[in-house]
């Protein structure tokens, strides 16, 4: 007799062992076993991760989860931060929010990224989630502070604010009033990007001296140094802080009350903000420095031997943020003061500048990777590079998982040997075997592809610019690169040849951005037509693509995998497989 | 040219094409449905969302449908500083040494952080007036984004209609006075461009009022102008009288 295994299990002792499955990949393979467990999985998910918000549509997601608590998507494509999407072209989360307000009453957390918010959505946000908790709106657009003034009007359970990086509509500083009087619960608060030279003083001071939990608070340009040391003595449990104008006159009674209310935040992990720092000022940190874990100086004009002393005073420091002012003399410093450094990013401070402004190259980055034994994550902006510094980079950490080097005038060469740096990449990818992030910079033929495609097998997210010969270059990464999600090109001769022959890899991965490429529309209209579960868009502002002559490349291309089909949204600059459909808002 | 399309790899040592994009799927951020999920609702989805979330009333004209006509040339500046691809471009010849859009990578919150620390600390953070560009936000009644516009880009008010309309493709400006002023003395000609149709160019100014667009000489209006919003004439109606009234103070 054939005995069946049954699974017996009541459904709420699998629900109790899947409470404990947090991760997404751990949870898709969970429900993946069999119907029942799909089942149960799927009422007990409380956490959604969306990463392309048209890959996807609200229904659908409501349908398969209906007890969610914490949504995050992401609208724009990366290239949107430097401004090569075109305003309009989409990301709207209104239609989102609308539906999750009817599904999910108790919704508590929303994270949005490259998203465009209005202050209808935040309005709505406000008065359809009676448990509101957390909202971060990450380089998103669209909102004024009109709708932040909502959102703290009705949220009575918020945690947390974070505004990082977004582009508001600075009306006033008045909506912070809003917080009413009884409002305690704030742990997090992010105005960093707020522009305009309002803020009130007093309902911040206010605001934060009534919220005992308060651990995050990052201010915003508009609060002056002065102001500062009151904050600051109101919250003495803060463990991450960002000033804002960190600038004035030098008055001692100023400096060490400044002093003094910072070597009272026992708690600080983490400094950020100093726009436009003086070096004056700066030693009023220096009592903190010793705990520092974080630090971010990308907005401190502060230079040597200011700059040295400050990081040498932080021997705890895992992530370091700071503008090219550092030189080579810096990140010596910094190699021999902090072992513990696991992320580094160095901003140009003269990015459009066309002669050095700074003496930092190469070797600061060498140094760097001979003294930080734990360094993982890189974002480096310089002028020069060789082959032979990539290779000792890469010899020595090969624990590397994000490199992304920025060498600031396309396809410069290897300055010893002018020769291009495929070799010095092909050295990074074949040591650092974990890595999962790569920006590519200088000179660089299709061998790099090659390298690319034989040896970076973890790697998810593969930006390109001014870089390759041929489509083979392109064939390479799409054909190799088994774990790509997400590849952005601009500028390379790339055409229709590798795209076409490798249309099932797309399938595979969130998204494909080639701007200035040379992809044909016809292939783009092919690929739309053959690959029914991708959106191939043409972004495109010169006019119908058909309207220009058949060699004429596409201006950009944004393909996606989707089970939501076309999306209804799309402006009209905006061109499918679908060339008159009635969908489109013209 | 033939080109075909290849669905997946050949060859022995590669998975066949389907196989490879299950296992995709296994990667995907949010499992797909059951059979069920999103077929044949598609259509219907669609349709409720463009009714529900996007409430449109645009009248576009037939004219310029078809976006924007690539030979304008004044159009370039106006865009921002995206450059015109000419169709003979060869990718392969290295850019010159004026500014490549987008290049180098950074965010434009530092782009202006640095611009602002280089030209010192007697302008303000945001509205630095000796700088090159002047982008103000332009929203349409009726559109569901904004678009943005270098006023230092144009040097008319004729010019800046032209840059709006190759923008929104279907909107029509009242005509320009002589000067590019606006007659608001003649309150009928004021009522006549208000009781239209035709969509009407307002702007907030530093005051934080609301403006017809027009009332002020042109080197005015850029150094006041915060942002713009096109309105339909008929609604517009509402600003007439402060239109008046800020012309009157001024004669």
């Amino acid at each position: 007799m054939q005995k069946k295994m049954a699974y017996s299990f009541p459904d709420e002792v699998l629900e109790h062992v899947f409470s404990f499955i947090q991760s997404d990949k751990d949870r898709n393979a969970v429900s993946m076993v069999c119907k029942s467990w799909y089942d149960i999985e799927r009422w007990c998910r409380r956490k959604i991760f969306v990463g392309n918000c048209y890959a996807v549509n609200p229904r659908i997601v409501i349908r398969r989860f209906p007890e969610v608590r914490s949504i995050e998507l992401k609208g724009k494509p990366h290239f949107a931060d430097f401004n090569l999407v075109p305003d309009g072209w989409g990301g709207y989360v209104f239609p989102w929010i609308l539906e999750m307000a009817r599904a999910y009453p108790w919704l508590e957390e929303i994270r949005l990224k490259r998203m465009v918010v209005t202050d209808e959505s935040l309005e709505l946000i406000a008065k359809s989630f009676k448990n509101f908790k957390v909202l971060v709106l990450f380089s998103c657009e669209g909102f004024s502070t009109d709708g932040l003034a909502a959102i703290a009007a009705s949220c009575k359970n918020l945690r947390e604010l974070d505004l990082r990086d977004s582009e508001v509509d600075d009306l006033s500083g008045h909506w912070l009033s809003h917080f009413p009087e009884t409002y305690t619960s704030l742990v997090s608060l992010n105005i960093s990007c707020l522009g305009s030279d309002e803020v009130s003083f007093s309902a911040l001071e206010r605001l934060v001296g009534r919220c005992p939990n308060l651990r995050t608070l990052l201010l915003n340009r508009a609060v002056p140094l002065d102001k500062i040391a009151n904050i600051l003595r109101r919250a003495p449990q803060l463990v991450e802080f960002g000033t804002g104008t960190y600038t004035a006159e030098l008055r001692p009674d100023v400096f060490s009350y400044l002093a003094g209310a910072f070597s009272s935040c026992k708690e600080l992990r983490s400094l950020s903000g100093f726009w436009e720092a003086v070096p004056a000022y700066i030693p009023a940190i220096y009592s903190v420095c010793s705990r520092l874990t974080s630090l971010n100086l990308s907005f401190a004009t502060i230079q040597n031997p200011d700059l040295i002393k400050l990081v040498s005073l932080c021997p705890s420091l895992q992530r370091l943020l700071v503008l090219d002012y550092i030189e080579d003399s810096g990140l010596e410093a910094l190699a021999s003061s902090c072992k513990d450094l696991q992320e580094l990013r160095v901003f140009p401070s003269d990015p459009f500048g066309v002669e050095p402004n700074v003496s930092l190259t190469e070797q600061g980055l060498v140094a760097i990777s001979w003294g930080c034994p734990k360094l993982e994550s890189v974002l480096y902006f310089c002028r020069q590079m060789s082959n032979a510094a990539l290779v000792t980079i890469a010899q020595n950490r090969p624990n590397l998982t994000r490199f992304r080097l920025c060498i600031i005038d396309p396809k410069t060469v290897d300055y010893l040997t002018h020769e291009p740096l495929d070799v010095g990449f092909g050295a990074i990818v074949e040591h650092c075997k974990d890595l999962r992030r790569l920006s590519l910079s200088g000179l660089l033929t299709d061998r790099v592809f090659d390298y690319i495609g034989t040896y970076a097998k973890k790697l998810e997210m593969l930006s390109v610019a001014f870089a390759g010969d041929s489509d083979l270059g392109l064939h390479h990464v799409l054909s190799g690169c088994e774990s790509l999600r997400k590849l952005e090109i601009r500028d390379c001769p790339f055409g229709d040849k590798a795209l076409l022959a490798n249309a099932a890899k797309l399938e595979t991965m969130r998204s494909l951005w080639m701007s200035s490429c040379s992809v044909s529309f016809g292939a783009c209209k092919l690929l739309g037509q053959k690959m029914p579960r991708l959106n191939v868009e043409v972004i495109d502002e010169r006019g119908h693509p058909d309207s220009r002559p058949e060699s004429c490349p596409v201006d950009k291309l944004y393909i996606y995998r989707s089970v939501a089909g076309p999306r209804v949204d799309m402006p009209p600059f905006v061109w499918t497989k679908d060339e008159d459909s009635s969908l489109r808002l013209s | 040219m033939e080109v075909g399309l290849k669905m997946g790899k050949g060859g022995g040592d590669h998975v066949c094409g389907c196989e490879k994009v299950k296992m995709g799927f296994e990667e995907t951020e949010l499992r797909l449905g059951l059979p069920g999920g999103g077929g044949g609702e598609g259509e219907a989805i669609r349709k409720r969302f463009f009714s529900e979330t996007v409430d449109l009333k645009l009248n576009l004209s037939s004219k310029e449908s078809s976006g924007i006509n690539p030979n304008e040339e004044k159009v370039k500046g106006l865009r921002q500083e995206k450059s015109l691809l000419p169709c003979a471009n060869d990718p392969a010849k290295p850019p010159a040494k004026a500014q490549v859009v987008g290049w180098p990578p950074v965010r434009s919150f530092r782009k202006n952080m640095l611009a602002t620390q280089k030209s010192g600390s007697e302008e303000s953070t945001e509205k630095a007036s000796g700088n090159s560009a002047a982008l103000v936000k332009v929203s349409m009644d009726g559109a569901p984004y904004l678009r943005k516009v270098d006023l230092r880009m144009c040097n008319s008010y004729q010019e800046l209609s032209d840059a709006l309309a190759k923008m929104f493709s279907s909107f029509t400006i009242g005509n320009c006075g002589s000067q590019g002023m606006r007659d608001f003395m003649n309150e009928s000609k004021l009522m006549d461009l208000l009781n239209g149709s035709d969509y009407v160019p307002t702007y907030e100014d530093r005051d934080g009022d609301w403006m017809l667009v027009g009332d002020v000489p042109w080197e005015m209006f850029v150094e006041s102008c915060k942002r713009l919003r096109i309105m339909k004439g008929t609604e517009a109606i509402g600003l007439a009288p402060r239109a008046m009234e800020k012309c009157k103070n001024r004669s």
